[in-house]
Parts: C-alpha cells; structure tokens; sequence
C-alpha cells in the first residue's frame, strides 16, 4: 500500500507541472499553424507558461483540478496492509499537500465546505489479467469540466446526429474552456458508461487514433470542422480550437444512441505508471 | 493595440480601451471568485462595508495554488468568469471599473458594461505559472476562511491581458470568430 501512495503522490506533483509528451508537441505544432497573430501570441504564452511551470515548479494553471484515478488491476494481484482506497487517497492528500497544489475539493456539494486536502479522489478500478496495477492519474479542472455534456440520442439521430452533439458542446464551451481543447467523446454503453467512455479517451496519447477505421475517419473529420470553427485559442479567434478529438465506443442497447462529450482544455493531465 | 494602463482604472483610461487591445495592467488588483462574491453580495444586501471599495477598482476572477518558496503566489490564472455573473452588474453599478477573467458573458453583464464605462478584460486561461510573474505581492484582506477563495489585494507589474468587452458593449468573442470561422 505504501508503494501506490508514493506513486500517486509523484504523480499528482508530477501530473500538474508537466504535460505529456503528446501534448507539448501538439502545442508546438498550433502555435506554428496559427493563423491568427493573436491566437499565435496566447499559444507561444502557453509553451513560455510549460516551461516556466516545469523550471520554477509553479503548477501549470492553478486549478490543479480534482484527482480522477484509473486503476487496472491485474487479477494476480494481492494488495497488503492497509485500505486499498484510503491508500489512493492519502497519495493525492500528500500530493497536493506537499506539491503546493490547490486544494479544490469541497465535502459537500450543497453546503460546500473545503476538504483542504483535495480528498477524496475519484477512483475507477478494472481488473485485468496478470500481475501489474496499472495507475493513471489525470487531475481534471471543472472550467471544461463544466462544458462537458451529455446526449441521449435516438438510433435513428446516427452519425450525424453524433457530429451534431459534439459540434453542439464544443461551440457552446467556446472560450470557457480554455481553447485550444482536447475533446473526448463516448459513444455507446448507457448513461453513465458513455461519460466514462468520454473521459477515458481523454487520457489516450492525442497522437493515438481510434482502431476502428469509420470512428478514426469520424475523430480527423471532427478535427478539421472544430478548427473552422473560427473560435481560436482563448476564445479570441484563430484556426486551432481543438488539438485532438478521441473517440471511444461500446456497444448499446437497441433502442439508444448515448453520446457524452467530455471537454478539456489545453492542460490535458495525465500521467501513468505500471507497478 | 498595446497598451499599458495604471490600475485602479480612471473612468478617462476604462473608456478609452477598446475590444482586441492588449493592455499591461500595472497596480492594484482584488482577486475574487464565487464564494467571495457571494459573500460580497450578501454585504451589500444588507447594507454592509464591503472588504474594499468598488470606486475604479479591478476585480480579478482567480483562486491561485499555494505559494512556494517566499514567492508572492503560486499558479495565478483567470477562472471562467460566467459564474459571477449573477452578482457583477450590481458590483459595477457601484464603482467597479474593471474585470479580469476568461469566457463569456450574459447580456445583464454587459448592459452594466455600458452603463456604467467600464471594462472587461481576459486573461489567457491555463497559463498560471506565466501569469504569476507579473504579480509582486499578494495579501489576503478579507474572508480568509475561504481559503484559495479568500479575496487577496494583489500588486501587478505589466499583467497581460486582452479586451474582450469594451464600455461601447463590443465583444471580442463575438466579433473575432467570424474572422476565422469557414463552416
């Protein structure tokens, strides 16, 4: 249990100081693309505001978000001493007391009272064949959180309608949620599981297309629509809304099309460890 | 156009600023976001002092992260701005000057825009540990309970930020995205 606190400790510290790999370099590749001078300005802010939070150790943006953990657990797997639970969140409560992040957690969602330690996370858990735990740690901030949607649609609404629901959310997130944004996108499942779906393909490196060819087809031509949408960076107007759209599906029942829309922006966190 | 503007902000400096304008803010901002305003509103329901005066002040929407080592402040940037517009007309119509945050704005809010000469800025969101630079020191003075939402004093050298809503009611958001959109 100590060996997966101190790794989701790290990787909460490490999650809100530096971005993927991925996502650097398709920020770097915006900011050269960039039509618009001023959109072209706030991207060179955010790689000039990357290095400084990976040099001065300042967390990329203040909302150091609210600590979503995946765990895949391999079926071999026997955790001991200790809650499994409590050990996940007493990594993100080390974390983000430690690591000078902001604790934005409130007890109760009504009366909203601080946890000041940024507790409890929330955890998914899969099990999986074999004996490793796999853990991701992706601390989500709610200025995109709260633009993500969610639609029920009919069979008969089809792909179109798909492209109506994504296009929809991210028109109306516009320059709340801090564009350029990552957009992820369930489609299938039921209510809950396509949001998951949704937030799942978030964490998926922005360079990794989906295996099937019509949904790969499907996250190039959402790509290219967003980013003419003429929203830009900041919301102020540019060619680059979006950096990456991804798609994750499953199948549904036969009279349902659900369709969740997860948005973030450009500070796309995540990070993962294999124990 | 760049310009750079002494804050708080003259009704003269506040008038003169225009939608896409980049303006360095040096001076003395407020930070405040939901918790702080709806305290603040309360206050004035009830016809009590307010924390600081609204007279040409700036309010700046933003909770930051812990500060490290004898710095000011931590990560510092803008939050979405939509979330104060239940309490913002009635905080201009006392005085307030100025606004710094990201995202849209409801139409109430920029009736008061207008009304009342003043000016809504945006900072560029997810850029807190850049955005920190410009901020010297950092006071909290009022609701320090509230801690990441206590309203602090901040005092700002070359802020960067971007005209959206000027006091003519001209949005940036609306007017910039035409320019690009090929749909």
């Amino acid at each position: 249990m100590k060996l997966l606190t101190q790794n989701i400790k790290e990787m909460c510290i490490e999650a809100n100081h530096y971005l993927s790999k991925d996502m650097e370099q398709a920020l770097c590749r915006a900011a050269q693309e960039e039509e618009s001078p001023l959109g072209k300005q706030i991207l060179g802010q955010l790689q000039e505001n990357l290095e400084i939070a990976g040099s001065d150790m300042i967390p990329i943006c203040q909302d150091t978000g609210m600590a979503v953990i995946f765990l895949e657990i391999g079926q071999e797997v026997h955790f001991v001493n200790g809650n499994l639970e409590e050990a996940v969140h007493e990594g993100v409560r080390q974390g983000y007391t430690e690591g000078y992040l902001r604790k934005s957690v409130v007890k109760d969602p009504i009366y909203r009272e601080n946890t000041r330690d940024n507790t409890p996370a929330v955890i998914y858990y899969d099990i999986i064949p074999g004996e490793k735990v796999i853990i991701t740690v992706a601390p989500k901030g709610f200025g995109s959180e709260n633009m993500s949607r969610i639609f029920m649609l009919k069979p008969a609404d089809g792909i179109e309608g798909v492209k109506n629901a994504v296009i929809t959310a991210v028109k109306e997130a516009g320059p709340n949620a801090c564009p350029p944004m990552v957009v992820g996108v369930g489609i299938g499942g039921t209510f809950e599981k396509c949001a998951l779906l949704a937030k799942r393909a978030l964490t998926r490196e922005i360079t990794e297309h989906s295996d099937i060819p019509y949904i790969k087809e499907l996250e190039e031509e959402l790509y290219q629509k967003l980013n003419a949408s003429g929203i830009g960076p900041g919301g102020m107007g540019g060619t680059t809304t979006v950096l990456a759209v991804n798609i994750n599906t499953y199948p549904t029942h036969i009279a349902g099309l659900p369709v969740a829309v997860n948005i973030c922006c450009h500070v796309n966190r995540h990070t993962v460890r294999v124990i | 156009m760049e310009r750079h503007i002494q804050v708080p902000i003259t009704a003269r400096d506040a008038a003169s600023l225009r939608s896409g304008d980049y303006v360095f803010l040096t001076g003395i901002i407020y930070t405040a976001r939901d918790a702080a305003h709806k305290r603040m509103y309360e206050a004035m329901e009830a016809n009590e002092k307010l924390p600081f005066d609204m007279e040409e002040n700036v309010i700046y929407y933003m909770g930051p992260s812990p500060a490290r080592d004898n710095r000011p402040v931590g990560s510092a940037g803008p939050t979405t701005s939509s979330r104060m517009d239940k309490y913002t007309p009635a905080l201009l119509d006392r005085g307030l000057k100025g606004m710094i945050g990201k995202g849209k704005r409801t139409e109430e809010v920029k009736e008061a825009i207008v009304r009342n000469g003043a000016v809504y800025f945006a900072a560029v969101g997810g850029a807190g540990a850049l955005l920190s630079r410009s901020i010297i020191s950092s006071e909290v003075i009022a609701y320090d309970d509230l801690g990441t939402e206590a309203i602090r004093k901040l005092e700002v050298k070359d802020f960067p930020v971007i005209v959206v809503i000027d006091s003519q009611g001209s949005d940036l958001y609306e007017t910039a995205i035409w320019q690009y959109c090929r749909e």
